[in-house]
């Protein structure tokens, strides 16, 4: 096995006493103290997190916009410098490759990968990009820090007293004392919250600086793990990669539609709109247990005696005290209050098919 | 870790004998491995089991987990605190932790359990790469 890359704050973590697991090739930590009270911390107050993991790809060069165009769903002709849009790379069959952050910097754009599809990504669009147009992998050299949660302006504020004035899906270019810095309003919990782009060597700084943020604040900053990202992500019903999404799922099918512009060409888009023409097969849906039994990846769907679907996330909600999921079924089933069977470890539990996220989001509009 | 005074099972419960009373639990090792227990799924007392039967279920938030009855008899108490305090299973596993009390239906099956120095070395084979 090859051996696990470390992010530059993996030693703060050790210290915190955090479980580390391998995560896409990187040793992460999991959880600090529970994921549960990790959780709560992000819903009620503020949470850090180390996402150095994830990768960066800078695409630059005469004519980016349109040469990136062709790969995305999403129009990124539409940014200006200071936006961000999400949006996906498909295969040709409409399958998706990844789900992605597309940041319009005044030079070009970059984009924020799923870790484990970084090497994938940067070769496939390498592959597709003409010249003088290039795609350069800065990964190895940015750090990532999120910071989450109702209080996280409050704490922002201390570090740069501009972030009060971005909006969701906006960022900001600064200095961090004698650093270049990315201050993005994004997230993936559903709560206002902020995201932290520094070159690689001053993450152990930042991560100090945005402490003593809080502490000035007089408010509290708690480290979180993958554990509760996962937890916090599901309670939004947002779809995470490996899970909900892949290769082999179209965003029509995963209820991506709104982040597919048909009226730019791009890789997929013949298969899709094909596909918005015939009808999806299936659909993804979320769903709230009503028998006991945690619903997880795998696990058959039911409806009426007959396997109807599969489980690709599920989890405790910390929130809510109830057993969540999300999965997909027939379109005949995707309306809320249809009430679905899942096998649970030969057992069929029930689960009532819901609209929207589990829990409502509180980003800041 | 693991101590002395306790019997082990190769599923990594622990069996702590207190005259015909085997009160049973599952080990440090065991509930590591489930990072996180968020449910515990008791049997009802009275039950008659047999060494080897599930008797007990631990959801976590990384995976479902069964616990076998380490020796046949009667289930005569279950800890009803992990039924609103599951985490009880990480942060005490051989104290509040504890998941149910069974009768002994026959002291020559206390003979397959493990003591402490075996069950050490089952564990140390377990996290070998």
């Amino acid at each position: 096995m090859e051996e696990l890359r470390k992010t530059p704050l993996n030693h703060i973590h050790k210290k915190m006493g955090a479980k580390m697991i391998p995560f896409a090739g990187w040793e992460m930590p999991l959880l600090y103290e529970t994921i549960s009270s990790e959780h709560q911390k992000v819903r009620t107050q503020a949470g850090i997190f180390d996402l150095t993991h994830m990768g960066e790809l800078k695409i630059y060069g005469k004519g980016c916009e349109l040469e990136l165009a062709k790969l995305t769903t999403n129009d990124p002709t539409k940014l200006s410098p200071g936006k961000i849009q999400y949006s996906l790379l498909c295969l040709p069959s409409g399958g998706i490759i990844d789900d992605i952050l597309v940041y319009r910097l005044e030079d070009g754009f970059l984009l924020v990968v799923n870790a484990a599809n970084t090497a994938k990504d940067y070769e496939w669009i390498k592959s597709h990009l003409r010249e003088p147009v290039k795609v350069e992998n800065l990964t190895d050299s940015l750090a990532l820090i999120a910071i989450q949660g109702p209080d996280s302006e409050k704490i922002m504020v201390n570090i740069e007293p501009a972030v009060s004035e971005l909006k969701y899906y906006n960022f900001l270019e600064t200095k961090i004392q004698n650093f270049r810095a990315i201050l993005s309003r994004t997230g993936y919990t559903g709560e206002d919250g902020f995201e932290i782009y520094i070159p690689w060597d001053e993450a152990p700084k930042t991560w100090e600086l945005l402490g003593e943020a809080a502490k000035i604040a007089g408010l509290s900053l708690a480290p979180v793990g993958l554990g509760a990202r996962d937890t916090l992500r599901l309670e939004m019903k947002y779809p995470l990669y490996g899970n909900d999404i892949d290769e082999s799922i179209t965003p029509l099918e995963a209820n991506l539609e709104w982040v597919v512009k048909f009226n730019h060409s791009f890789i997929g888009r013949d298969a899709l709109f094909e596909q918005k023409a015939s009808g999806v097969k299936k659909r993804l849906v979320g769903f709230v247990a009503l028998d006991r039994g945690i619903p997880r990846q795998g696990y058959p769907i039911f409806y009426q005696e007959k396997k109807v679907g599969v489980v690709t996330s599920g989890t405790l909600s910390p929130s809510l005290k109830k057993n969540i999921g999300m999965g997909y079924v027939p379109p005949a089933l995707e309306k809320p209050g249809t009430v679905i069977e899942l096998l649970i470890r030969e057992k069929k539990v029930r689960a009532e098919i819901t609209a929207g996220p589990f829990v409502p989001p509180r980003i800041k509009k | 870790m693991y101590p002395e005074d306790l019997l082990y099972t190769k599923s990594h419960e622990w069996v702590k004998v207190e005259d015909d009373r085997a009160i049973v639990g599952v080990t440090s090792y065991a509930q590591d491995q489930l990072v996180e227990v968020v449910f515990v799924e008791l049997p009802e007392e009275g039950k008659e089991v047999k060494a080897g039967d599930t008797v007990a279920t631990l959801e976590s938030v990384k995976a479902v987990a069964d616990v076998y009855a380490p020796v046949s008899g009667k289930i005569i108490e279950v800890n009803k605190q992990l039924e609103n305090q599951p985490e009880l299973v990480n942060q005490d596993p051989y104290g509040e932790g504890w998941i149910l009390v069974i009768e002994i239906a026959g002291e020559e099956e206390l003979h397959t359990l493990m003591k402490v120095s075996d069950y050490q070395s089952l564990i140390e084979n377990e996290l070998k790469p």
